[in-house]
């Protein structure tokens, strides 16, 4: 079980940190478009935000530590690729990591304008970096665009993925699942 | 030289106190530069408490007549934008679709049609337009009081009080049986001009 991404495969680390925030990204996308048609009354009014907010910033935090660890590690190799896929991935994949962190500062920033601090579950408390009331609302125009072109370049993603597994029939796809080969 | 009949210098006289009556009708710009005015609001909070807020950034004038309050009237516009209950996730949900719709109506504003006085308060009628819709509202108001100020300037100042249905103004988001009415509060201080 190897921990560390090799010229072979992905490690771990790298697995679980993929499908973890893939599943977060998605799910907070589906949760954010939900829970503003909420009533006033819906038991959910207050709770959904609240998941949103508190998975939101375990993702903030899961995204920094991400970064690290690729930096810290070995890319595979993706000799495969020809040079127009290896530039695209590489524009889509790097791009990630602006693009969420963008995404989640902007959400940051809602709850935090008027110097609030965001609750994670109970656990433990996000402090406002900046007191600055009105901000919410830009800030809330920028949320909702990334997250529709975060979603767009995710299904990009997802569909690239896809061809190069089903149709290239390579090894790409279950690289980032299973890891390297077992040999 | 001839005398001017009575009858016409009185006439005379009249009219010259009547205009002078019409150029005592001061005009005011109500003074928010120091922010001695403020546009607030309550509403009730699932019936369990008053929940304030208040219009950080509007501006306006009146002009009050002394000698015949009557004649008095008021004008106020109201960035809806400023909108501050002091929770920037509830603030921003005012601003948006929901309620208050900043983007589509930047602006409400109020215009006195008239004044009534009873005793040593009055009932100014005018139109409030907020969220796009222009009604007719009734503010309970009363002088609070006026005179010179320390720095050369002359002021005075009221107070006034209504209440207005949100679904008036094309408002329904369901905040339940106990907030269908809001309770606005104008405090305004002018300096005359």
């Amino acid at each position: 079980m190897l921990i560390r991404d090799t010229n072979a495969g992905y490690g771990l680390v790298t697995r679980l940190m993929h499908w973890v925030m893939a599943i977060g990204v998605v799910g907070l996308f589906a949760l954010g478009l939900w829970m503003v048609t909420l009533s006033y009354y819906s038991p959910w009014y207050v709770t959904a935000p609240d998941i949103h907010r508190g998975v939101g910033m375990l993702l903030l935090f899961l995204l920094v530590l991400r970064f690290v660890w690729r930096l810290a590690n070995r890319k595979p190799d993706d000799s495969e690729l020809s040079p127009l896929e290896r530039k695209a991935s590489a524009v889509v994949h790097w791009g990630f990591y602006p693009l969420l962190l963008a995404l989640m500062l902007s959400g940051y920033l809602i709850s935090t304008s008027d110097g609030r601090p965001i609750d994670v579950f109970g656990w433990f408390s996000v402090p406002a970096l900046i007191k600055n009331p009105g901000l919410e609302t830009p800030a809330g125009e920028v949320h909702e665009i990334l997250s529709y072109v975060t979603i767009a370049v995710v299904v990009l993603h997802a569909a690239a993925s896809f061809k190069h597994h089903f149709i290239d029939r390579s090894r790409i796809l279950t690289r980032m699942w299973s890891g390297p080969p077992a040999d | 030289m001839k005398l001017v009949p009575l009858s016409i210098a009185a006439t005379l006289l009249a009219g010259a106190f009547a205009l002078s009556s019409a150029a005592t009708a001061d005009s005011y710009m109500i003074d928010t530069d120091r922010s001695h005015a403020a546009v607030t609001f309550r509403i009730k909070h699932l019936g369990f408490s008053w929940l304030n807020g208040r219009f950080d950034d509007f501006s306006g004038t009146f002009t009050f007549d002394e000698k015949n309050p009557e004649n008095s009237m008021v004008n106020v516009e109201i960035d809806t934008e400023s909108v501050n209950t002091n929770h920037a996730e509830r603030d921003k949900h005012l601003r948006g679709k929901d309620f208050l719709d900043v983007s589509k109506y930047p602006t409400a504003t109020f215009k006195s049609t008239g004044v009534k006085i009873n005793g040593d308060k009055a009932t100014i009628t005018g139109n409030l337009t907020l969220h796009g819709v222009t009604k007719t509202i009734v503010i309970e108001a009363e002088a609070v009081g006026g005179g010179k100020d320390p720095w050369g300037g002359y002021r005075q100042g009221f107070t006034g009080t209504t209440k207005i249905a949100l679904k008036d103004f094309g408002i329904n988001f369901d905040l339940g049986p106990a907030s269908q009415v809001v309770d606005l509060t104008l405090d305004i201080e002018g300096i005359r001009k």
